[in-house]
Order: C-alpha cells, then structure tokens, then sequence
C-alpha cells in the first residue's frame, strides 16, 4: 500500500441526542480509488463533511491527517485550499451561466480589474478534455444532460488543482453509459495522480472500479478490504454493510391469479406546451388488481411523465385517450381528483416535491388525507399522533418520535415517510416513481417486503424503476418504455436484462 | 422537577418564547426609562389602539409570507379602503353597517384581485402587489381629491378606533372603585377558558395514552398564564377597560391563530409554504390557497383602513402610508420565515406589539423620530438574526 494521502483517525462527532459518529477510522493512500459504502445514516455524509470543514475544527473529536500534516480547517474554503473537492449529488453548478463561467466560478482568472475571459475560456478547454467531455464552453450548464453537468463539476474541481477528489452518490442520477463514462474517467484521473473518494449504493459499480473498500455501518468503521486481495465481493460487502447475510435480495410473495382490471389507460397521447414537444405517444397499459407493474426505461424516456399525466396532470400537458379506473372512463383533473380515485403517485423526488422537509414526520404523513383525522374542518392532533405512529410502525421508520422533522431522517426512512404518506390515502393503485432510489440495501429490503404485503391485501402497485435488478426481482409484468412509447411488455418469467435494454433503447 | 427540567425545557423552547422575553424586555426598559408612564393603563390602553391597525396586517402578511409570497399593495389599500368608508358615509349617505360591509367586501374582492397574477400567471406577488401599491395609492389621491381631508361624523364609525366597551355597574359604584368591571369579568372569563381548554387538551392526550407533560410542570404553566392573563387585565382596567380595538384584535388573533393552527385549511396553508409541489401532488390546490389567503389578506386591510379611519375620525390623502413595510417588519419580528412555510399567527401579534411599544416608547421619551428609525431599524435584524440562529441550533 502507497503511502496514505489522508488519514482521518478516531473522528467522533455527535449531534443532539445522537452519536453521528463514533471513533470512526478512514485512511486512503496517494492514487487510489477508495470507495465509502454503508447504508443510509451510517455516517459516510457526516464522515465528508468533517473531511471538508462544513463541521469545523472543534465540531469534532479525532484527527484528520492531510498529505502527512494535521489539518484544522475551519470550512470548505481551507479544504479546498487544501486541496480537498467535494461533489455533492446536488450539484452545485449555475444553470444559467455557461460551462466556463461555471468551471472557474469562485477562483476567476482576473486581468486587472476584471476577469480575463479569454485565459478563462482556454483553462476551461483544458479542463474539459481532461474530463474529457467535448462540449462547447459557451453552452449553459442548464441546457447539458446531468450527466454532463456532473463531468461540468467534475472539471471545476480540478481546475482548482485537487489532489483529493471525494464523489458522493454520483451515479444515483446517471444512466447506465453515463455512469461508466464517469467511472472510466475515474481510472483515468487516477492514472494523473488524482485519489478519489467515492461514496455509493450501486455495489456493482463498487466492485468494478474501487482498490479499496471501507465499510460504515452504526457511525463506526466495520472494515477495509482491499481489492487486490480479492476481498471486495457483492455479498460481503452486503454482509458488512447491514450486519447480516441478505441471501435473497427481493423477498418472496405469493404470485396469486391478477384480479380485475383496475386501471386502463388506451391512445393515451400527452403534448407538453411549455416545452413544445411530445411526451407520450399513444401509450396503452392496463393494471390488474393485485399485481405489481414494472415501468422500465432509460431516464427521460417518460415513465414519469406517463405516471404524472394519469395522476391528476399537474403539469398541465394537452392529454389526449382514454382513461379508465375499474373500467370507467374518467377525467382527473387534478391530483385531488386523482386521490379521490383511488389513486396515489409517490414521487421519485422525494426531496423536491415529495415532503414537506420543514414539516415533522406526522404532518407528512397525514397531508394528502387530513380528512381521514379532522371533523368538520377541524384537525383532531391526537388522532394525527395516533395515526402516524401506527404508520411508523408498521414501515419500521426509524425515528425518535413522529414528531421528529423530517429533514432530519436518512434517505430510506424519508422514503419510507413517503411510502406511509400515500398509503395512509388508502389508494386502489400506488405509483411509486425510483421507490429506491439513492437508500441502501437494508431500507430497500424493507420496502420490497412492504410493497408485497400490500399487493397481497389488494392493491395494484406500478412501480418505475431505474434499477433493471430490481424491476426483474418485483414485477409481475413489465412494461418498457421509450421515448414516451411502450415499447414491449414482458411478463417477468420471460424479461431479462438484455431484453429490456435492448428494447428500451431501440 | 429541578431548576435544571425548567432551564432545559427554557433552552428547548427558547425559539418559542423569545418574542414575548424580548417584547417584555422593551417594555421594562420603556417603564425604567419614563419612570413608570410607559406601563401606566392609560399609555397601554393608548398602545394596544395605535397597534391595532397594525396587529391585524401583520396577521394577514404573516399568512403572506407563509406561504412565499409578499403584499406591499396593503397600505394605501387600506388606506384607499378607509377613504371609502368615509366617502360611504359622508357623500353617500350609507347606514354605517353597511359602509363597513361594502368597505370589507371590497377588501376581499382587492386581495383576489392581487392573487389573480399570482396565482393563473405566476406573475411574482412583489410585483403584482407593486402595482396595486401605484394603483391604490392613485386611488386614494383620486377619491380625496376633491375634498382633501374628509371628516367622519358618524358616531358608531368612530367608536370603533376611539371608543371603550361600556361597563356592566354605572360609574360611581364604591366596589372596585376605578377600575372597568367588565374588563375585569371578561379578563377572569379568559383565564378561567384557558384553564379549562389546557385541561381538556391534556386530558384528552391521556386518553390516547399519549406522554404528558409532568402536573407540578402544568400546573405552573397554568398559574403563570394566569398571572399574565390577570396582570394584563388589571392594567387595562385601570383605565377605560377594553376599547372596541383590542376587541377586535384579539377577534382577529384568535380566529385566525385557530385556523391556521387547528384547521385542514391552516395545514394546507403550511404545507404550500413549505413546498409547493409536494403540496399540489397532495391534492392541495395551490392557487385556491393563494386566493383564499390572499383574499383574507384583503379582508384583514380592509378592516385595518376601518380602524384607521375611524381612529383619526377622518379619511386623509396619506393613510395607509409605508402601513405595508410596518406590517411586514412585525410578522418579521414576529418569527415568520421568508423561506416560508414557517410562522405563527401570535408571533405577528408579540412582532406588532414590539414594534409599535418601541414607536409609542421613544415618543414618551421624547426620542428623535431620526433615531426612532435607526433603533426600529436595528430591532428588526436583531430580531431576525435571532430567529435564523435560533433555528439552526435545533437542528
């Protein structure tokens, strides 16, 4: 092993009433990839924002070692400094300004007064093909695809010289060719003498690119395996990550006769005015009671689009077709009217336009049916309490109280918030849009068990999926789409990975 | 229960009080600084009716602010609303009842009107609210032009702003000589409501088997308000008793505390302040919240123009002046936050009440009115320095 670029020894942070982490131990060597797994609320993000300084010296207990010297920063400004870049999944970038204002937003070149524009423009080019994206500079970030913006990011963070390159959860919103692109150009910045940090859920992609792997769970460093060694695998991995073996990753139901059809939609076609284009060219699809539906597709190819302009048409489209609920023609004008309907949309953006962040986990939960809890107008709190802890428990959300803000819970247990909020709406059909998207495997354990007990109770469940596994592990039917068509429908005995693509990309 | 539950549970809420620890800061300082004048019955009785006007705007823009959106058209629209009142009763001859009823009717259909742009365009509600802020206030000049200044003669009218609800035993009555009785019974009234609903409230949680706070720790809670409520009873009965104002305010204050508090629509309301999407895929509709808060906006300066007018007795071309930046400085004051989705409607009331104790407490003391600015000034970033910092430590 190459001589350690970072040392963080016996980091302890605490926050009220918790222990966030506890004598955690990470050292990566000079040239490394080194990835940083654990589920949600294990303590990887707390782990970073040491590292960076958004926990300043004295936060914390514990020393961080940089290139051999102690490091006391007071915020990302002496990390940086440092040498020590960060890329959030939120990526920090200006939509509206272009690619190089972007690149050298923070440390302009300067030309006296001003900004030297055309040094700016040619250190953004070198930068560019150093992450090797062939964009023009003068293109707004908001116009490139996120996984070019996050190459975009990429670029800033070394044009500031970085020696230490930390990627947190940056596949999570790439497909599949964004994402080895990004980690190809991992290997490559490796080969440049850049380390990398990076902290992901997709074990698969862990396996093929990290040197070494260091385990989170509980606030506490459980192991480091090397790869060298032919210690990184799936299922050790798994096994360290959640504290016991998961054999089988989706849990077994009973796969009973489908009942009636509950939903139907024919010659559904939706313009999108705003944008001026075409989101979904006569789409048919029926859901039967009790089953589970896998929407497939690559991302932007109008899964979502398709579940929104059933539910309600909140972004206004110009519809066109049929819609039916239990075999009547409807028109739902409105989410209330689709709620009404029986029919409950979980969002894939959970943090956007999923929860209230600033509300606690009740007033979450409760939302979409206060009905269910007031009279006559009038919320009745201690049902509210009633209600949600009940909800709470059942999806085991793991929280002091339903009281608790929901900005303060990990990833799977916001999921799970949003999960319990839509079926305390009681609903014949639940959309869950990217249900798992960016938790771990022990929270998606839990929701894959959630979802079979509620088909086996009834319901009809359509869930859209990036993650082709887990669309093959849960669905009865799948359905691909693309470009705003269905492009096949695959029962799940005969769908494979391979199919899928191959349909959804052609 | 030991010092240490009472200061845990004083950091915990600290947030919670610190408006009302402020406010009864400002006031002492006020009462050290003039003597004694500032806490006298008849000074309070005079700074409760000068923040009434004010009370009730913040209460409106508090519910605004909540849910992200601004309204500065409010104060030459109460203003306007106030010339209409008295143009209704002076040029028009209308019976008093229904001038006022005109005059909030047209509140209503005014803040609508606002919420039109905003909510079917998305046209940004501080420029929409701009507009009306010229429009309103070219109206104002429009009405008064004629006549400048126009008096109020009605008597009813006038009582609203200057007038004391009548007392139950005739003056001259030897018992509690000097003091307002009826005051006195609706203040008692008050503490003994509040105990009974603290009561229920908590009786109610055990019957969910829900945690209660502990009895030594209720049971202070419950004397403290009680003291509280009875100290600000007494004062106010040491003058006149409760003047209409106050009763309207604290109307206003309860009514809308209670919706935003308690109701399905005082939740949707929160709900869309704290984020609108969620809120819409909810099956909220977010326009019908813009309207109806925005319409009760409406409703709230067309009542703030009525005690206005009914104050000066008079209608004057400048009424309603910077009404709309003093409203806001108080739901500021009061707690609410820009972001949205955040505040309380008894916070704008302690934020107006702090607000209009430092105007009301610099006059006493003869304070420049430049300085007057600077200190006003410097009340409202201290109070939301404050509140940002605060909310950061309960994480």
């Amino acid at each position: 092993m190459n001589t350690p670029i970072l040392e963080m020894k016996n980091i302890t942070k605490t926050f009220p009433g918790v222990k966030a982490l506890s004598d955690v131990s990470f050292e990566v060597a000079a040239g490394e990839i080194h990835c940083l797994v654990g589920e949600n609320g294990a303590g990887k993000s707390t782990l970073m924002k040491v590292l960076s300084g958004v926990y300043p010296h004295g936060d914390y207990s514990g020393d961080i070692l940089f290139e051999g010297k102690v490091q006391k920063f007071r915020g990302i400004a002496d990390s940086e400094k440092a040498g020590i870049a960060i890329i959030y999944q939120e990526l920090a970038l200006i939509p509206e300004m272009t690619v190089y204002e972007n690149i050298l937003l923070g440390h302009e070149l300067r030309k006296g007064l001003g900004v030297d524009w055309n040094e700016t423009v040619q250190k953004a080019n070198e930068m560019l093909k150093r992450v090797r994206l062939n964009v023009n500079p003068e293109t707004k970030v908001k116009d490139l695809g996120v996984g070019r913006q996050q190459l975009v990011e990429i670029a800033k963070a070394l044009s500031k010289d970085v020696k230490l390159l930390i990627l947190d959860e940056p596949t999570a919103a790439l497909n599949e060719d964004d994402c080895d692109n990004l980690l190809e150009l991992l290997r490559h910045l490796k080969k440049d003498g850049v380390t990398s940090v990076l902290i992901s859920h997709k074990l698969k992609e862990v396996i093929k690119i990290a040197d070494t792997v260091t385990v989170l769970r509980d606030g506490q460093t459980i192991c480091t395996l090397d790869a060298a060694k032919g210690e990184v695998g799936e299922q050790i991995l798994i096994k360290h990550m959640v504290g016991r073996e998961i054999n089988n990753i989706y849990p077994d139901r009973r796969h009973g006769d489908a009942g009636e059809v509950v939903l139907e939609v024919r010659g559904w076609n939706a313009y999108n005015a705003k944008l001026g284009r075409t989101v979904l060219k006569d789409v048919n699809f029926k859901l039967r009671k009790g089953e589970i539906v896998g929407f497939a597709g690559l991302m932007g190819s109008g899964r979502t689009e398709l579940a929104k302009s059933i539910f309600g048409n909140p972004d206004g489209y110009e519809l066109k077709g049929e819609l039916l609920v239990k075999g009547k023609p409807v028109r739902l004008r409105s989410p209330k009217d689709a709620i009404k309907a029986g029919i409950a949309y979980a969002t894939e953006d959970r943090k956007g336009n999923g929860l209230i962040l600033i509300q606690d986990v009740k007033q979450n939960i409760t939302l979409a049916n206060l009905a269910q809890i007031s009279q006559r107008g009038v919320v009745n709190k201690n049902a509210e309490v009633k209600a949600a802890t009940e909800y709470k428990d059942a999806l085991n959300i793991k929280t002091p109280s339903v009281e608790q803000i929901v900005v303060n819970l990990s990833g799977g247990n916001q999921q799970k918030v949003s999960v319990a909020k839509w079926l305390f709406v009681q609903p014949d059909v639940l959309f869950l849009d990217e249900p798992t998207r960016g938790i771990d495997v022990g929270a998606k354990y839990e929701i894959y068990g959630i979802m079979n007990k509620l088909v086996e109770r009834g319901m009809s469940i359509v869930m859209i999926s990036s993650e082709l596994p887990e669309v093959l592990g849960m669905s009865d039917r799948i359905y691909i789409v693309s470009s705003g068509r269905i492009a096949g429908e695959l029962p799940a005995a005969e769908a494979t990975q391979e199919k899928i693509m191959q349909l959804a990309t052609n | 229960m030991t010092v240490k539950d009472l200061q845990k549970a004083m950091r915990q809420n600290i947030r919670d009080y610190g408006m009302y620890i402020a406010l009864i800061i400002i006031m002492a300082i006020f009462t050290i600084a003039t003597k004694g004048i500032f806490i006298s019955s008849r000074n309070i009785a005079n700074l409760l009716n000068q923040t009434g006007y004010i009370a009730v705007l913040a209460v409106g823009m508090t519910l605004v602010i909540i849910i992200r959106h601004i309204d500065l058209s409010v104060g030459f629209l109460s203003g306007f609303l106030g010339a209409i009142a008295a143009v209704a009763l002076v040029n028009w001859h209308f019976n008093v009842w229904l001038a006022l009823l005109l005059v909030l009717v047209l509140g209503i259909l005014a803040g609508l009107l606002t919420a039109l742009p905003v909510a079917k365009l998305g046209i940004p509600s501080f420029v929409a609210s701009l507009a009306g802020w010229l429009i309103y206030r070219g109206a104002l000049l429009m009405v008064t032009s004629s006549t400048g200044t126009i008096i109020i003669p009605d008597k009813i009218f006038n009582a609203i702003g200057n007038a004391y609800i009548p007392d139950i035993m005739p003056a001259g009555t030897t018992f509690l000589h000097g003091l307002h009785k009826l005051t006195l019974l609706i203040g008692l009234l008050a503490i003994v409501w509040f105990i009974f609903r603290e009561i229920g409230a908590r009786k109610s949680k055990q019957a969910y088997n829900f945690e209660v706070p502990p009895a030594d720790m209720f049971v202070l809670k419950l004397v403290f308000m009680a003291i509280v409520l009875g100290l600000i009873t007494w004062v106010l009965a040491g003058y006149n008793g409760m003047s209409w104002t106050v009763v309207i305010m604290i109307a206003v204050v309860l009514i809308f505390d209670y919706i935003a508090k308690q109701t399905v629509l005082g939740r949707h309301i929160y709900a869309v302040g704290g984020n609108p999407e969620a809120a819409e895929l909810s099956g909220i509709s977010v326009k019908k919240i813009t309207f109806m808060v925005f319409g009760a906006m409406g409703l709230l300066t067309a009542l703030s123009g009525i005690l206005f007018a009914s104050r000066l007795q008079s209608a004057t071309p400048t009424g309603g002046t910077l009404f709309e930046l003093d409203c806001i400085a108080a739901a500021y004051i009061g707690g609410v936050s820009a972001a949205g989705g955040v505040g309380k409607i008894t916070g704008s009331l302690v934020g107006a009440l702090v607000y209009m104790s430092l105007m009301n407490g610099m006059n006493l003391m003869g304070t420049d009115i430049s300085l007057q600015y600077v200190i006003r000034g410097a009340v409202l970033a201290a109070a939301v320095i404050f509140d940002v910092t605060t909310r950061k430590v309960r994480r």
